[in-house]
């Protein structure tokens, strides 16, 4: 009864709001303060994600760090021969996180993290120009990660852990560009899948040559998604053997790619860290989303992806200013996983930039209060998908697309 | 802190409303496009079924808001467009209730019967739209299905008490803002800023549709005395014609003048081949003997006696032969020989039978209907009474090449008159016969397809064979918008017709 994998397809669907992918990239508001910079990086136990080779160094016995981010997104399209519009009308989203540290001994921690790094919501207008390929989206994934810590001596550690994933996945679309019910109502098909879930894992580790520089490097393994058995509900769909459309079960799979990040960390003038990470996500494994209906006379839906492999280069700055305050800033640029001609309005994504700062206050010795935010921005751009088929005939959905999102985040940390 | 990161998310939610993405040019913004030198604030459309948005052999919502006018007015938004009205009637099964009394049928839908095959059948349901209870015009649709163009501008066209008889217009009088206006008063009474006009179709058209039982009227300036299967003088059409558009440019920015499409461009004539009867060799030499005196004796001793010419005695030959075969038909453009032959002694069945028979041609065109008449038994309790081989398939069902001779030198007539007056009153005219020409030799190709006049497939023709599809009307609104953006320097934007639909597909049962 693995049902992830329709999740993952779908979850590939709301790339718009975030990098890479389906990816939401938001797994910790001081790193993401940093442009989401992390894998060098060792002060909290945000490592859980980042790293976990790292949790070994963390100071306290016990780091807690938990936060929740805010979605704002609209993703904006136009045809001008056509004169169509559409404007994305997009449910705020809302990722979490948890992670604890528990340092075991002096050699070995421990951690644990509860993440949500796939998971949004793209509402278009119902029926609208694209409506064949995608009216709505809701994609939801937990990821629970275990993890242990090895300090092998003082410059060198790994890491790792099992990674459990559960999801559900609701999709709405419109059968085809035209078929109706004799009152006009356009055909559509919800699939809906829930608690499909996978296992994958994660590994890496850290190198600090000196006191001041940490390399890091850290792998997370494919996850394919395997949704079995969800439901696909057909409305409106007309009275006549020629439109076998009946509510049926479904299977679909959806790849996670396995992503490898490497990156550097560096203090300098003892109170400003420098982070640089370099992330390449293997998206290639994403060739076609297809939904195999359980009914024979259900046709099956195909749907090429062809996704590429892309690398998303992240900067981020901190500056302690007091010890209260920590300052931080930074930048990524994310490249996009679509090719040319494979630009569906289900993950409308071309190459973006993203420009975070935030936070952190100490309130006392234990508690911190961190603040994120990120604009992601992406070009106006002129893109199309080129297969869909109406009846076995190409017909390319086209036309200017435009993105963005804000994405305020808050979290606290808590070390003892 | 779970209020705290509300408060904090709701204040930033209120300054991200200004940076939500917008684009360097929006479409959506006034000025994108362009209405050039037209007015399309009060769009008025006038015409007939073809206007209103008919299909399928009837008139109901989803086909009214896929009407041409209705998808124009729509894209007219960009562009300084005002609201559109349009008539729509109370269901879509689109049949009529005279007080109570069903007078127009249902729209046809595709049906697949048990053993798979396709046809159209008539939908089922007790239709709502009652004539003596239609809301109260004027409309911005004002397109009035079998309109003719003289009906436009008659008095007591929308009188509901004329309808039996014939003199009124049930969809005119449902609307009619009384019972002695005219369709082009009622819609001049809006006062367009813009308009479009096609009317003549039906001029010609119901002739052609009724296999050119009616009358050519060429010559006869009087519409009154005109059967309903008649064809319109065209001095009658010049004349009503250009007064229509003289009250409708009064007003007017300006106006688009649609032309007369070919009957040979529309399925209802193009569907049902010419050679529709197969016989074995056995059968066609059978049936052949039973002409046999008929050919060799009756029609050469007709023309000997100077009754008829060789040419048409040769034209009235009946051969069989193995394969397709042209049915036989009554043709009333042949002499009739009924009573010389009763005169000589033959039998007045028989004698009635070859009164004005012949064989189908290549150059006839057999409708749509004759179909479901084809090949089937005239009685059926004589097994060999098989239309198109015992029987003659009636005149009705084929438009024979004479007739349609007058179809084309009336519909010619009509054309140049439209294109002189669009000319002479400086108006948009669209070339809706080449248009539609195109579509039906070879076809159109749009995103996703090639539109095409084949029927029930070909996606430009609804199932009765005359009338478009939505996304046919789609088509003819994309063909209307060129012709506007190139005479007024707009620039509407053309919809994308693949996203329209073509014919609806129902069973009446419940299939499993």
């Amino acid at each position: 009864m693995k049902k992830v994998v329709l999740l993952a397809v779908f979850a590939l669907a709301t790339v718009v709001t975030y990098a890479g992918g389906y990816r939401v990239s938001l797994q910790g508001n001081k790193a993401l303060a940093m442009g989401h910079t992390g894998v060098a990086v060792v002060n909290s136990a945000e490592s859980v994600f980042f790293n976990p080779a790292g949790l070994v160094y963390l100071e306290n016995k016990l780091s807690i760090s938990a936060g929740v981010s805010g979605v704002f997104s609209t993703v904006a399209y136009q045809n001008e021969a056509l004169g169509t519009y559409a404007e994305t009308d997009n449910p705020i989203s809302t990722p979490l996180y948890l992670y604890a540290s528990y340092q075991a001994t002096d050699w070995l921690a421990f951690g644990l993290g509860i993440y949500t790094p796939y998971g949004s919501t793209v509402e278009y207008e119902d029926d609208w120009a694209g409506s064949h390929l995608v009216n709505s989206i809701d994609l939801q994934a937990i990821f629970i990660q275990g993890s242990v810590s090895l300090k092998v001596n003082d410059k060198f550690s790994v890491g790792g852990g099992p990674i459990y994933v559960t999801g559900a996945v609701n999709f709405n679309r419109n059968l085809s560009r035209s078929l109706t019910d004799l009152e006009g109502n356009r055909s559509e098909v919800t699939i809906d899948a829930t608690g499909v879930t996978n296992w994958g894992w994660t590994a890496g580790f850290m190198f600090n040559p000196t006191d001041n520089l940490r390399i890091g490097a850290n792998y997370r393994s494919e996850i394919i998604l395997e949704a079995e058995n969800g439901d696909a509900d057909f409305e409106n769909v007309p009275n006549s053997p020629l439109t076998p459309f009946v509510d049926t079960q479904f299977d679909a799979s959806l790849p996670l790619p396995a992503e490898l990040t490497v990156g550097l960390s560096y203090e300098f003038c003892e109170k400003w860290t420098f982070a640089f990470d370099f992330n390449r996500a293997f998206w290639d494994v994403y060739e076609s989303l297809n939904i195999d209906f359980a009914n024979p006379q259900v046709p099956d839906s195909e749907n090429l992806r062809n996704y590429k492999n892309s690398s998303s280069y992240r900067f981020g700055l901190q500056y302690d200013v007091t010890k209260m305050f920590t300052l931080r800033a930074g930048y990524y640029f994310d490249e996009t996983p679509v090719r040319d001609g494979y630009f569906a309005p289900e993950t409308p994504r071309n190459d973006s930039n993203g420009y975070t700062a935030g936070l952190t206050v100490n309130v006392g010795e234990h508690f911190q209060i961190d603040a994120s935010f990120l604009y992601l921005h992406f070009k106006e751009v002129d893109a199309s998908y080129d297969y869909y088929f109406d009846q076995g005939v190409r017909a390319p959905f086209s036309g200017t697309y435009k993105s963005s999102a804000f994405v305020p985040g808050l979290g606290v940390s808590y070390k003892l | 802190m779970k209020n705290t990161i509300n408060i904090c998310l709701g204040l930033l939610a209120i300054g991200f409303v200004s940076c939500e993405p917008e684009f360097d040019n929006p479409v959506n913004e006034e000025g994108f496009y362009d209405s050039g030198s037209a007015d399309f604030s009060n769009y008025v459309a006038v015409g007939n079924s073809l206007t209103a948005g008919f299909a399928d052999g009837a008139l109901y919502i989803t086909g009214q808001q896929n009407s041409y006018p209705n998808i124009m007015a729509g894209q007219f938004e960009f562009a300084g467009g005002g609201e559109f009205t349009q008539p729509l009637v109370n269901d879509n099964l689109g049949g009529l209730l005279l007080n109570g009394t069903q007078i127009a049928d249902n729209r046809f839908v595709l049906s697949v019967g048990p053993d798979g095959n396709r046809a159209p059948v008539l939908l089922e349901g007790e239709p709502t739209t009652e004539v003596t209870n239609g809301p109260t015009g004027p409309f911005n649709n004002m397109g009035i299905p079998g309109a003719k163009s003289f009906h436009l501008a008659a008095p007591g066209y929308g009188n509901a008490a004329g309808i039996l008889s014939g003199a009124a217009n049930p969809y005119f009088a449902r609307i009619a803002t009384s019972a002695n206006t005219t369709v082009i008063a009622d819609a001049a009474s809006l006062s367009p800023s813009f308009f479009t006009l096609w009317i003549g179709n039906n001029d010609i058209l119901s002739y052609a549709t009724s296999g050119g039982v009616g009358v050519d009227q060429t010559g006869n300036i009087d519409p009154s005395t005109y059967g309903p299967n008649d064809i319109t003088d065209p001095n009658v059409f010049a004349s009503v014609y250009s007064q229509e558009v003289d009250a409708l440019a009064a007003s007017a920015s300006g106006g688009v003048l649609i032309n007369i499409p070919d009957v040979s461009s529309i399925p209802y004539f193009t569907t049902v081949p010419t050679q529709a009867i197969p016989l074995d060799a056995a059968t066609a030499a059978a049936v052949n003997s039973q002409f046999a005196l008929y050919n060799a004796q009756v029609l050469p001793g007709l023309v000997a006696a100077g009754f008829i010419s060789q040419e048409e005695a040769t034209a009235r030959m009946i051969n069989f032969s193995a394969g397709q075969n042209f049915p036989i038909m009554t043709d009333d453009d042949l002499t009739d020989i009924t009573p010389i032959l009763i005169a000589q002694g033959i039998p007045a069945d028989t004698a009635a039978l070859l009164g004005q028979l012949r064989q189908v041609n290549n150059n006839d065109l057999i409708v749509l209907t004759a179909s479901s008449v084809l090949g089937t038994q005239a009685n059926p309790d004589i097994p060999n009474s098989i239309i198109g081989v015992a029987v003659p398939l009636g005149d009705q069902f084929v438009l024979t090449g004479v007739e349609q001779g007058r179809v084309a030198t009336a519909s010619a007539a009509y054309n140049a008159t439209i294109q002189g007056i669009a000319g002479s009153k400086d108006l948009a005219f669209v070339d809706a016969r080449a248009a539609l020409r195109q579509v039906a030799q070879g076809g159109v190709a749009y995103n996703g397809g090639v539109l095409t006049s084949v029927f029930a497939t070909g996606g430009a023709f609804s199932l009765d064979g005359v009338h478009p599809t939505p996304r046919g009307y789609a088509f003819t609104a994309n063909t209307i918008i060129d012709a506007i953006n190139a005479k007024y320097n707009a620039t509407i934007p053309k919809v994308e017709i693949g996203n329209y639909a073509t014919i609806t597909l129902a069973n009446n049962a419940p299939t499993q």
